[in-house]
Protein backbone atom coordinates (compact mmCIF):
# COMPACT_ATOMS: atom_id res chain seq x y z
CA UNK A 1 0.00 0.00 0.00
CA UNK A 2 3.05 1.97 0.31
CA UNK A 3 3.74 2.48 -3.10
CA UNK A 4 0.26 3.10 -3.83
CA UNK A 5 0.25 5.96 -1.19
CA UNK A 6 3.30 7.85 -3.24
CA UNK A 7 1.84 7.16 -6.43
CA UNK A 8 -1.26 8.83 -5.62
CA UNK A 9 0.54 12.02 -3.78
CA UNK A 10 3.04 12.29 -6.78
CA UNK A 11 -0.27 12.44 -8.87
CA UNK A 12 -1.81 15.08 -6.43
CA UNK A 13 1.76 17.49 -6.70
CA UNK A 14 1.61 16.45 -10.33
CA UNK A 15 -1.74 17.96 -11.10
CA UNK A 16 -0.75 20.84 -8.80
CA UNK A 17 2.39 21.41 -10.73
CA UNK A 18 0.27 20.74 -14.47
CA UNK A 19 -1.99 23.91 -13.14
CA UNK A 20 0.68 26.36 -12.45
CA UNK A 21 2.76 25.03 -16.06
CA UNK A 22 0.31 25.25 -18.34
CA UNK A 23 -0.27 29.20 -18.10
CA UNK A 24 4.11 28.91 -18.78
CA UNK A 25 3.47 26.86 -21.86
CA UNK A 26 1.03 29.13 -23.00
CA UNK A 27 2.95 32.16 -22.71
CA UNK A 28 5.89 30.27 -24.27
CA UNK A 29 3.59 28.61 -27.39
CA UNK A 30 2.58 32.55 -28.10
CA UNK A 31 5.60 34.98 -27.14
CA UNK A 32 8.60 32.82 -26.95
CA UNK A 33 9.58 34.16 -23.56
CA UNK A 34 10.18 32.22 -20.34
CA UNK A 35 7.57 33.86 -17.83
CA UNK A 36 9.36 32.81 -14.78
CA UNK A 37 7.45 35.57 -13.09
CA UNK A 38 4.38 33.54 -13.58
CA UNK A 39 5.34 32.28 -10.03
CA UNK A 40 4.82 35.70 -8.28
CA UNK A 41 1.21 36.02 -9.75
CA UNK A 42 1.12 32.01 -8.05
CA UNK A 43 1.69 33.41 -5.06
CA UNK A 44 -0.64 36.79 -5.53
CA UNK A 45 -3.17 34.59 -6.12
CA UNK A 46 -2.41 32.29 -2.89
CA UNK A 47 -2.19 35.89 -1.10
CA UNK A 48 -5.23 37.12 -2.04
CA UNK A 49 -7.32 33.91 -1.62
CA UNK A 50 -6.39 33.90 1.88
CA UNK A 51 -6.12 37.05 2.99
CA UNK A 52 -10.11 37.83 1.31
CA UNK A 53 -11.05 34.51 3.04
CA UNK A 54 -10.03 35.44 6.20
CA UNK A 55 -11.85 39.07 5.70
CA UNK A 56 -14.82 37.28 4.37
CA UNK A 57 -15.42 34.26 6.49
CA UNK A 58 -15.65 32.48 2.51
CA UNK A 59 -13.03 31.03 0.99
CA UNK A 60 -15.58 30.85 -2.40
CA UNK A 61 -14.88 34.48 -2.13
CA UNK A 62 -11.39 34.32 -1.73
CA UNK A 63 -10.88 32.23 -5.05
CA UNK A 64 -13.28 34.85 -7.09
CA UNK A 65 -10.91 37.85 -5.77
CA UNK A 66 -7.89 35.70 -6.77
CA UNK A 67 -9.09 35.11 -10.41
CA UNK A 68 -9.66 38.97 -10.83
CA UNK A 69 -6.67 40.68 -8.79
CA UNK A 70 -4.54 37.95 -10.75
CA UNK A 71 -5.13 38.42 -14.75
CA UNK A 72 -5.21 42.25 -13.93
CA UNK A 73 -1.37 41.50 -12.64
CA UNK A 74 -0.29 39.01 -15.77
CA UNK A 75 -1.50 41.37 -18.13
CA UNK A 76 0.35 44.63 -16.50
CA UNK A 77 3.55 41.85 -17.01
CA UNK A 78 3.01 41.49 -20.16
CA UNK A 79 2.31 45.14 -21.55
CA UNK A 80 4.64 47.30 -19.15
CA UNK A 81 7.48 44.31 -18.84
CA UNK A 82 7.31 42.21 -21.96
CA UNK A 83 6.47 43.97 -24.83
CA UNK A 84 8.62 46.29 -24.85
CA UNK A 85 11.35 44.10 -24.38
CA UNK A 86 10.30 41.60 -27.43
CA UNK A 87 12.79 42.92 -29.77
CA UNK A 88 15.32 41.66 -27.25
CA UNK A 89 17.16 38.34 -27.31
CA UNK A 90 14.45 36.09 -25.46
CA UNK A 91 17.03 35.90 -22.30
CA UNK A 92 16.36 39.92 -22.02
CA UNK A 93 13.30 39.30 -20.75
CA UNK A 94 14.23 36.52 -18.77
CA UNK A 95 16.37 38.45 -16.67
CA UNK A 96 14.33 40.90 -16.43
CA UNK A 97 11.08 38.16 -15.24
CA UNK A 98 13.45 36.97 -12.78
CA UNK A 99 14.33 40.21 -11.48
CA UNK A 100 10.18 40.77 -10.79
CA UNK A 101 10.54 37.41 -9.39
CA UNK A 102 12.83 38.51 -6.85
CA UNK A 103 11.14 41.71 -6.24
CA UNK A 104 7.45 40.62 -6.04
CA UNK A 105 8.69 37.69 -3.60
CA UNK A 106 10.78 40.25 -1.33
CA UNK A 107 7.46 42.49 -1.35
CA UNK A 108 5.85 39.99 -0.34
CA UNK A 109 7.71 38.87 2.53
CA UNK A 110 8.05 43.36 3.55
CA UNK A 111 4.31 43.39 3.54
CA UNK A 112 3.24 40.03 4.90
CA UNK A 113 5.99 39.21 6.84
CA UNK A 114 8.59 36.15 6.82
CA UNK A 115 5.53 34.31 8.76
CA UNK A 116 3.16 34.57 6.03
CA UNK A 117 -0.61 34.52 6.42
CA UNK A 118 -2.53 31.60 8.05
CA UNK A 119 -6.18 30.65 7.08
CA UNK A 120 -8.10 31.28 9.72
CA UNK A 121 -10.43 28.44 9.37
CA UNK A 122 -9.63 26.03 6.54
CA UNK A 123 -12.33 23.04 7.25
CA UNK A 124 -11.20 21.50 3.87
CA UNK A 125 -8.30 20.17 4.63
CA UNK A 126 -8.95 18.08 7.48
CA UNK A 127 -11.79 16.19 6.18
CA UNK A 128 -10.29 13.14 5.07
CA UNK A 129 -11.73 10.70 2.87
CA UNK A 130 -10.75 6.53 2.20
CA UNK A 131 -10.83 5.92 -1.11
CA UNK A 132 -9.75 2.15 -1.76
CA UNK A 133 -7.88 2.03 1.29
CA UNK A 134 -5.75 5.59 0.65
CA UNK A 135 -6.39 8.36 2.77
CA UNK A 136 -6.42 11.74 1.10
CA UNK A 137 -8.30 15.20 2.11
CA UNK A 138 -10.96 16.84 0.49
CA UNK A 139 -8.22 19.76 -0.92
CA UNK A 140 -6.01 17.20 -2.56
CA UNK A 141 -9.33 16.13 -4.24
CA UNK A 142 -10.24 19.75 -5.29
CA UNK A 143 -6.57 20.07 -7.06
CA UNK A 144 -7.20 16.52 -8.92
CA UNK A 145 -10.76 17.90 -10.08
CA UNK A 146 -9.49 21.26 -10.82
CA UNK A 147 -6.59 20.26 -13.14
CA UNK A 148 -8.52 18.02 -15.01
CA UNK A 149 -11.70 20.63 -15.95
CA UNK A 150 -9.16 23.14 -16.63
CA UNK A 151 -7.60 20.85 -18.99
CA UNK A 152 -10.64 19.34 -20.71
CA UNK A 153 -12.37 23.12 -20.23
CA UNK A 154 -8.84 24.61 -22.08
CA UNK A 155 -9.19 21.82 -24.80
CA UNK A 156 -13.13 22.63 -25.52
CA UNK A 157 -11.91 26.30 -25.41
CA UNK A 158 -9.09 26.34 -28.19
CA UNK A 159 -10.94 23.18 -30.15
CA UNK A 160 -14.55 24.46 -29.97
CA UNK A 161 -15.10 28.61 -30.22
CA UNK A 162 -13.99 30.96 -32.43
CA UNK A 163 -11.78 32.81 -29.67
CA UNK A 164 -9.90 29.59 -29.00
CA UNK A 165 -9.26 28.79 -32.79
CA UNK A 166 -7.93 32.55 -33.13
CA UNK A 167 -5.85 32.04 -30.15
CA UNK A 168 -4.23 29.37 -31.91
CA UNK A 169 -3.94 30.73 -35.11
CA UNK A 170 -1.62 33.42 -33.81
CA UNK A 171 0.12 30.59 -31.81
CA UNK A 172 1.26 29.21 -34.85
CA UNK A 173 0.97 31.82 -37.83
CA UNK A 174 0.75 35.42 -36.02
CA UNK A 175 0.84 37.38 -39.40
CA UNK A 176 -1.56 34.84 -40.92
CA UNK A 177 -3.86 34.75 -38.47
CA UNK A 178 -3.70 39.25 -38.29
CA UNK A 179 -4.51 39.17 -41.86
CA UNK A 180 -7.23 37.23 -41.10
CA UNK A 181 -8.80 40.12 -38.93
CA UNK A 182 -7.52 38.52 -35.88
CA UNK A 183 -6.46 41.50 -33.30
CA UNK A 184 -3.21 39.65 -31.97
CA UNK A 185 -2.61 42.32 -29.15
CA UNK A 186 -6.46 41.61 -27.54
CA UNK A 187 -5.25 37.33 -27.80
CA UNK A 188 -1.79 38.23 -25.68
CA UNK A 189 -3.91 39.70 -23.31
CA UNK A 190 -6.30 36.61 -23.03
CA UNK A 191 -3.23 34.57 -23.39
CA UNK A 192 -2.05 36.32 -20.33
CA UNK A 193 -5.03 36.70 -18.14
CA UNK A 194 -6.04 32.95 -18.91
CA UNK A 195 -2.62 32.08 -17.52
CA UNK A 196 -2.50 34.15 -14.79
CA UNK A 197 -6.00 33.09 -14.08
CA UNK A 198 -5.29 29.04 -13.69
CA UNK A 199 -2.15 29.98 -11.45
CA UNK A 200 -4.43 31.91 -9.58
CA UNK A 201 -6.48 28.96 -8.80
CA UNK A 202 -3.37 26.88 -8.24
CA UNK A 203 -2.29 29.36 -6.04
CA UNK A 204 -5.86 28.95 -3.79
CA UNK A 205 -5.22 25.54 -3.75
CA UNK A 206 -1.92 25.48 -2.75
CA UNK A 207 -2.67 27.36 0.27
CA UNK A 208 -5.33 25.82 1.51
CA UNK A 209 -3.49 22.23 0.96
CA UNK A 210 -0.87 23.77 3.16
CA UNK A 211 -3.06 26.20 5.49
CA UNK A 212 -1.04 29.32 5.14
CA UNK A 213 1.16 31.02 2.55
CA UNK A 214 4.50 32.57 3.05
CA UNK A 215 7.08 34.02 0.96
CA UNK A 216 8.42 30.91 0.22
CA UNK A 217 5.22 29.97 -1.67
CA UNK A 218 5.63 29.40 -5.61
CA UNK A 219 9.49 30.14 -5.36
CA UNK A 220 10.55 26.53 -6.10
CA UNK A 221 7.64 25.15 -7.91
CA UNK A 222 8.10 28.26 -10.00
CA UNK A 223 11.49 27.32 -11.45
CA UNK A 224 10.28 23.68 -11.53
CA UNK A 225 7.58 24.80 -13.76
CA UNK A 226 10.31 25.78 -16.21
CA UNK A 227 11.71 22.17 -15.81
CA UNK A 228 8.46 21.05 -16.91
CA UNK A 229 7.49 22.55 -19.41
CA UNK A 230 10.78 21.66 -21.10
CA UNK A 231 9.59 18.10 -20.58
CA UNK A 232 6.52 18.59 -22.08
CA UNK A 233 7.82 19.93 -25.45
CA UNK A 234 7.72 23.33 -24.66
CA UNK A 235 4.30 25.17 -25.87
CA UNK A 236 2.21 21.74 -25.79
CA UNK A 237 -0.60 21.71 -23.69
CA UNK A 238 -0.67 17.97 -23.57
CA UNK A 239 2.83 17.50 -23.07
CA UNK A 240 3.06 19.55 -20.07
CA UNK A 241 0.06 17.70 -18.77
CA UNK A 242 1.92 14.05 -19.31
CA UNK A 243 5.69 16.24 -17.96
CA UNK A 244 3.45 17.33 -14.75
CA UNK A 245 2.05 13.67 -13.65
CA UNK A 246 5.35 12.43 -14.60
CA UNK A 247 7.68 14.67 -12.71
CA UNK A 248 5.29 14.23 -9.45
CA UNK A 249 5.29 10.93 -9.49
CA UNK A 250 8.98 10.53 -10.22
CA UNK A 251 10.07 12.93 -7.17
CA UNK A 252 7.35 10.90 -4.99
CA UNK A 253 9.45 8.13 -5.61
CA UNK A 254 12.72 9.51 -6.13
CA UNK A 255 12.71 10.95 -2.50
CA UNK A 256 12.30 7.42 -1.45
CA UNK A 257 15.03 5.95 -3.48
CA UNK A 258 17.69 8.68 -3.74
CA UNK A 259 16.56 11.30 -1.58
CA UNK A 260 19.83 10.30 0.70
CA UNK A 261 21.98 11.97 -1.59
CA UNK A 262 19.72 14.71 -3.39
CA UNK A 263 16.50 16.66 -2.76
CA UNK A 264 13.31 16.97 -3.91
CA UNK A 265 13.47 19.76 -5.76
CA UNK A 266 17.29 18.85 -6.70
CA UNK A 267 15.47 16.04 -8.92
CA UNK A 268 13.28 17.81 -10.70
CA UNK A 269 16.27 20.20 -12.12
CA UNK A 270 18.66 16.36 -12.28
CA UNK A 271 15.41 15.51 -14.77
CA UNK A 272 15.85 18.83 -16.46
CA UNK A 273 19.61 19.32 -16.94
CA UNK A 274 19.70 15.62 -18.43
CA UNK A 275 16.73 15.88 -21.28
CA UNK A 276 18.20 19.68 -22.15
CA UNK A 277 21.13 17.55 -22.82
CA UNK A 278 19.66 14.51 -24.36
CA UNK A 279 16.98 16.01 -26.33
CA UNK A 280 17.28 20.09 -26.51
CA UNK A 281 14.26 20.14 -28.56
CA UNK A 282 12.41 18.18 -26.25
CA UNK A 283 9.68 15.15 -26.40
CA UNK A 284 7.75 16.40 -28.92
CA UNK A 285 10.53 18.25 -31.45
CA UNK A 286 9.64 22.18 -30.39
CA UNK A 287 13.26 23.42 -30.75
CA UNK A 288 14.64 25.13 -27.53
CA UNK A 289 17.05 27.92 -28.04
CA UNK B 1 40.31 50.55 10.30
CA UNK B 2 38.09 49.23 12.44
CA UNK B 3 37.07 45.07 12.13
CA UNK B 4 33.59 46.13 10.41
CA UNK B 5 35.68 47.94 7.65
CA UNK B 6 37.76 45.44 7.08
CA UNK B 7 34.97 42.43 6.73
CA UNK B 8 33.24 45.29 4.59
CA UNK B 9 36.11 45.55 2.27
CA UNK B 10 36.55 41.97 2.29
CA UNK B 11 32.98 41.27 0.95
CA UNK B 12 33.20 43.99 -1.22
CA UNK B 13 36.34 42.48 -3.03
CA UNK B 14 34.93 39.05 -2.82
CA UNK B 15 31.93 40.53 -4.83
CA UNK B 16 33.88 42.50 -7.33
CA UNK B 17 35.98 39.12 -8.47
CA UNK B 18 32.76 37.28 -8.91
CA UNK B 19 30.91 39.91 -10.67
CA UNK B 20 33.62 40.78 -13.11
CA UNK B 21 34.15 37.04 -13.67
CA UNK B 22 30.35 36.40 -14.25
CA UNK B 23 30.84 39.23 -16.50
CA UNK B 24 33.44 37.39 -18.50
CA UNK B 25 31.17 34.85 -19.27
CA UNK B 26 27.84 36.77 -19.73
CA UNK B 27 29.33 39.85 -20.73
CA UNK B 28 32.08 39.00 -23.22
CA UNK B 29 31.17 36.07 -24.85
CA UNK B 30 26.92 36.41 -24.31
CA UNK B 31 26.44 33.47 -22.56
CA UNK B 32 23.86 34.08 -19.01
CA UNK B 33 24.82 32.58 -16.52
CA UNK B 34 22.33 32.46 -13.60
CA UNK B 35 24.32 29.78 -11.74
CA UNK B 36 27.63 31.39 -10.91
CA UNK B 37 26.83 30.77 -7.25
CA UNK B 38 27.59 27.40 -8.09
CA UNK B 39 31.13 27.81 -8.93
CA UNK B 40 31.55 30.28 -6.29
CA UNK B 41 30.22 27.68 -3.70
CA UNK B 42 32.18 24.37 -5.53
CA UNK B 43 35.49 26.22 -4.84
CA UNK B 44 34.45 27.29 -1.40
CA UNK B 45 34.24 23.83 -0.69
CA UNK B 46 37.25 22.35 -2.22
CA UNK B 47 39.13 24.90 -0.70
CA UNK B 48 37.59 24.29 2.95
CA UNK B 49 38.41 20.44 2.46
CA UNK B 50 41.93 21.29 1.50
CA UNK B 51 42.49 23.84 4.11
CA UNK B 52 41.43 21.00 6.76
CA UNK B 53 43.60 18.31 5.19
CA UNK B 54 46.71 20.41 4.29
CA UNK B 55 46.83 23.79 6.08
CA UNK B 56 48.47 25.49 3.13
CA UNK B 57 46.64 28.65 1.96
CA UNK B 58 48.13 28.78 -0.88
CA UNK B 59 47.10 24.90 -2.31
CA UNK B 60 43.78 25.41 -0.76
CA UNK B 61 42.91 28.57 -2.95
CA UNK B 62 44.47 26.72 -5.84
CA UNK B 63 42.08 23.87 -5.40
CA UNK B 64 38.96 26.20 -5.13
CA UNK B 65 39.58 27.73 -8.45
CA UNK B 66 40.51 24.15 -10.55
CA UNK B 67 37.27 22.81 -8.65
CA UNK B 68 35.39 25.75 -9.61
CA UNK B 69 36.84 25.81 -13.18
CA UNK B 70 36.40 22.03 -14.03
CA UNK B 71 32.80 22.24 -12.73
CA UNK B 72 32.48 25.44 -15.00
CA UNK B 73 34.03 23.48 -18.05
CA UNK B 74 31.00 20.39 -17.61
CA UNK B 75 28.59 23.11 -17.47
CA UNK B 76 30.53 24.83 -20.66
CA UNK B 77 29.70 22.31 -22.60
CA UNK B 78 26.05 22.13 -21.80
CA UNK B 79 26.23 25.76 -23.40
CA UNK B 80 27.00 23.60 -26.86
CA UNK B 81 24.01 22.25 -26.64
CA UNK B 82 21.52 24.79 -25.70
CA UNK B 83 21.56 28.37 -26.34
CA UNK B 84 20.33 31.83 -24.96
CA UNK B 85 17.83 31.42 -22.68
CA UNK B 86 18.10 27.55 -22.02
CA UNK B 87 21.51 27.81 -21.51
CA UNK B 88 20.33 30.33 -18.53
CA UNK B 89 17.58 27.69 -17.30
CA UNK B 90 20.12 24.89 -17.30
CA UNK B 91 22.76 27.02 -14.78
CA UNK B 92 19.46 28.05 -12.83
CA UNK B 93 19.30 24.12 -12.50
CA UNK B 94 22.93 23.84 -11.71
CA UNK B 95 22.69 26.09 -8.90
CA UNK B 96 19.71 24.17 -7.37
CA UNK B 97 21.29 20.98 -7.84
CA UNK B 98 24.44 22.21 -6.38
CA UNK B 99 22.88 23.31 -3.25
CA UNK B 100 20.45 20.16 -3.11
CA UNK B 101 23.50 17.84 -3.13
CA UNK B 102 25.62 19.49 -0.79
CA UNK B 103 22.78 19.79 1.96
CA UNK B 104 22.48 16.22 1.89
CA UNK B 105 26.29 15.13 2.16
CA UNK B 106 27.95 13.91 5.00
CA UNK B 107 31.36 14.78 3.65
CA UNK B 108 30.32 18.22 3.21
CA UNK B 109 28.15 19.03 6.59
CA UNK B 110 25.18 18.85 4.78
CA UNK B 111 23.05 21.34 6.39
CA UNK B 112 25.26 22.55 9.24
CA UNK B 113 28.12 23.34 6.75
CA UNK B 114 31.84 23.17 7.29
CA UNK B 115 33.33 25.03 10.53
CA UNK B 116 36.85 25.01 11.89
CA UNK B 117 38.24 25.99 8.64
CA UNK B 118 41.78 26.83 9.88
CA UNK B 119 42.70 30.23 9.48
CA UNK B 120 44.86 31.42 6.51
CA UNK B 121 47.74 32.81 9.21
CA UNK B 122 47.96 36.18 7.55
CA UNK B 123 45.28 38.02 10.06
CA UNK B 124 42.02 39.76 9.41
CA UNK B 125 43.95 43.04 7.65
CA UNK B 126 46.15 40.46 5.40
CA UNK B 127 43.36 38.29 4.37
CA UNK B 128 41.95 41.81 2.78
CA UNK B 129 44.59 42.63 1.07
CA UNK B 130 45.03 39.29 -0.70
CA UNK B 131 41.00 39.76 -1.76
CA UNK B 132 41.86 43.21 -2.72
CA UNK B 133 44.86 41.98 -4.18
CA UNK B 134 43.19 39.04 -6.12
CA UNK B 135 39.96 41.81 -7.21
CA UNK B 136 42.66 44.27 -8.49
CA UNK B 137 44.52 41.22 -10.38
CA UNK B 138 41.05 40.20 -11.80
CA UNK B 139 40.04 43.38 -12.94
CA UNK B 140 43.30 43.76 -14.77
CA UNK B 141 43.26 40.58 -16.74
CA UNK B 142 39.41 41.02 -17.54
CA UNK B 143 40.46 44.32 -19.39
CA UNK B 144 43.52 42.43 -20.86
CA UNK B 145 41.21 39.73 -22.07
CA UNK B 146 39.13 42.28 -23.30
CA UNK B 147 41.86 43.94 -25.39
CA UNK B 148 43.21 40.48 -26.92
CA UNK B 149 42.54 38.37 -29.33
CA UNK B 150 40.45 36.12 -27.33
CA UNK B 151 38.17 39.24 -25.98
CA UNK B 152 37.85 40.04 -29.98
CA UNK B 153 36.90 36.49 -30.63
CA UNK B 154 34.27 36.61 -27.25
CA UNK B 155 32.65 39.80 -29.05
CA UNK B 156 32.07 37.63 -31.97
CA UNK B 157 30.39 34.73 -30.54
CA UNK B 158 28.56 37.18 -28.46
CA UNK B 159 27.16 38.80 -31.13
CA UNK B 160 26.84 35.88 -33.72
CA UNK B 161 27.49 32.59 -33.38
CA UNK B 162 26.73 31.52 -36.45
CA UNK B 163 28.13 34.10 -38.64
CA UNK B 164 31.56 33.65 -36.11
CA UNK B 165 31.82 30.15 -37.21
CA UNK B 166 31.99 31.42 -40.89
CA UNK B 167 34.67 33.11 -39.81
CA UNK B 168 36.57 29.88 -38.86
CA UNK B 169 36.05 30.88 -35.50
CA UNK B 170 35.67 27.39 -33.08
CA UNK B 171 33.34 28.90 -30.83
CA UNK B 172 33.00 25.71 -28.77
CA UNK B 173 36.48 26.20 -28.01
CA UNK B 174 36.13 29.83 -27.04
CA UNK B 175 32.90 29.41 -25.13
CA UNK B 176 34.34 26.71 -22.92
CA UNK B 177 37.31 29.11 -22.61
CA UNK B 178 35.34 31.84 -21.21
CA UNK B 179 33.67 29.27 -18.89
CA UNK B 180 36.73 28.28 -17.59
CA UNK B 181 38.37 31.18 -16.96
CA UNK B 182 35.36 32.75 -14.92
CA UNK B 183 34.61 29.94 -13.00
CA UNK B 184 37.98 29.06 -12.13
CA UNK B 185 37.93 32.87 -10.50
CA UNK B 186 34.35 32.31 -8.87
CA UNK B 187 36.43 29.21 -7.65
CA UNK B 188 39.22 31.66 -6.03
CA UNK B 189 36.72 34.02 -5.04
CA UNK B 190 34.94 30.94 -2.97
CA UNK B 191 38.32 30.00 -0.97
CA UNK B 192 39.02 33.56 -0.40
CA UNK B 193 35.28 33.48 1.14
CA UNK B 194 36.45 30.23 3.29
CA UNK B 195 39.83 31.82 4.95
CA UNK B 196 37.50 35.10 5.46
CA UNK B 197 34.77 33.24 7.26
CA UNK B 198 36.26 30.31 7.98
CA UNK B 199 32.60 28.65 8.24
CA UNK B 200 30.79 28.07 5.31
CA UNK B 201 26.74 26.70 4.25
CA UNK B 202 25.18 25.59 1.14
CA UNK B 203 22.63 28.84 1.59
CA UNK B 204 26.09 31.39 1.14
CA UNK B 205 25.97 29.77 -2.38
CA UNK B 206 22.24 29.59 -3.52
CA UNK B 207 20.30 30.77 -6.24
CA UNK B 208 20.11 34.00 -4.77
CA UNK B 209 23.37 34.86 -4.65
CA UNK B 210 23.61 34.44 -8.87
CA UNK B 211 20.70 36.35 -9.07
CA UNK B 212 22.51 39.10 -6.78
CA UNK B 213 25.51 38.97 -9.45
CA UNK B 214 23.84 38.80 -12.67
CA UNK B 215 22.01 42.26 -11.35
CA UNK B 216 25.52 43.56 -10.76
CA UNK B 217 26.40 42.64 -13.89
CA UNK B 218 23.50 43.71 -15.49
CA UNK B 219 23.32 47.45 -13.62
CA UNK B 220 26.67 47.99 -14.31
CA UNK B 221 26.54 47.65 -18.16
CA UNK B 222 26.87 43.74 -19.27
CA UNK B 223 30.26 43.82 -21.26
CA UNK B 224 31.83 46.98 -19.34
CA UNK B 225 34.47 45.48 -16.96
CA UNK B 226 34.42 48.86 -15.39
CA UNK B 227 30.55 49.16 -15.13
CA UNK B 228 30.63 45.86 -13.73
CA UNK B 229 33.21 46.63 -11.10
CA UNK B 230 31.75 49.87 -9.67
CA UNK B 231 28.42 48.17 -9.89
CA UNK B 232 29.66 45.35 -7.49
CA UNK B 233 31.39 47.70 -5.21
CA UNK B 234 28.28 50.41 -4.74
CA UNK B 235 25.15 47.49 -4.56
CA UNK B 236 27.60 45.78 -2.23
CA UNK B 237 28.09 49.20 0.13
CA UNK B 238 24.36 50.81 -0.67
CA UNK B 239 22.81 48.10 2.05
CA UNK B 240 25.23 49.16 4.48
CA UNK B 241 25.21 52.33 4.19
CA UNK B 242 21.56 52.73 3.94
CA UNK B 243 21.42 50.71 7.29
CA UNK B 244 16.76 50.48 6.62
CA UNK B 245 17.82 48.67 2.80
CA UNK B 246 19.59 46.42 4.41
CA UNK B 247 16.22 44.37 4.92
CA UNK B 248 15.03 45.15 1.48
CA UNK B 249 18.04 43.90 -0.38
CA UNK B 250 16.29 42.14 -2.42
CA UNK B 251 13.64 44.33 -3.31
CA UNK B 252 16.23 46.45 -4.44
CA UNK B 253 18.09 44.50 -6.22
CA UNK B 254 15.07 43.07 -7.89
CA UNK B 255 14.11 46.38 -8.71
CA UNK B 256 16.67 48.08 -10.16
CA UNK B 257 17.54 44.72 -12.54
CA UNK B 258 13.77 45.18 -13.72
CA UNK B 259 14.09 48.71 -13.75
CA UNK B 260 17.72 48.66 -15.57
CA UNK B 261 16.69 46.23 -18.54
CA UNK B 262 13.67 48.25 -18.68
CA UNK B 263 15.20 51.61 -19.42
CA UNK B 264 18.80 51.15 -20.40
CA UNK B 265 19.54 48.08 -21.33
CA UNK B 266 23.48 49.16 -21.35
CA UNK B 267 23.35 49.72 -17.66
CA UNK B 268 25.19 52.06 -16.19
CA UNK B 269 27.85 51.84 -18.47
CA UNK B 270 26.14 52.63 -21.36
CA UNK B 271 23.95 55.50 -19.94
CA UNK B 272 27.43 57.12 -19.13
CA UNK B 273 29.26 56.72 -22.36
CA UNK B 274 25.93 58.14 -23.50
CA UNK B 275 26.77 61.06 -21.44
CA UNK B 276 30.37 61.44 -22.65
CA UNK B 277 29.52 61.20 -26.23
CA UNK B 278 26.03 63.76 -25.67
CA UNK B 279 28.37 66.19 -24.39
CA UNK B 280 31.21 65.45 -26.58
CA UNK B 281 28.90 66.70 -29.14
CA UNK B 282 28.59 70.80 -29.82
Amino acid sequence: MYYVDLAVTGLIFGCMYAMMAVGLTLVYGMLRILHIAHAAVFALGAYVTVLVANMTGSIALGFLAAIIAAPIFGIAIYRLLYQPLLIYRPDVPMIASVGLLVLMQDAFRIVFGEQGVTFRSNPFALRVYDIAGVSVNAVQIAIVVAAVLVFVGLHIFTTRTRIGVAWRATVSKPQIAASFGVDAIKVRYLNFALSSGLAAIAGGLVAMLDGFVDPRTGYVVSYKALAIIVLGGLGSVRGTLVASLVLGVVESYGTIFIGSWLNRDAIAFLALIVLLMVRPQGFTGAKAG
Amino acid sequence: MSAYDISLLSVVGINVILAVSLNLISGFCGQISLGHGAFYGAGAYAAALTAIATHNLVLALVAGAIVGSLLGIIVGFASLRVRSDFLAVTTIGVNFLFTGFVRKQSWLGGEMGISGIPASGLGATGNMVLIIACALVTIALSLYINRSWMGFTFRAVSEDEDAATTLAVNVASYKLAAFGIGTALAGLAGGLYTYFTQFITADAFDFVVSVMLLAMVVIGGIGSTWGVAVAAVVLTLLPEAIRFLNDYRLLVFGGLLVLMIRVAPGGMAGLFKQLVWRSAKP
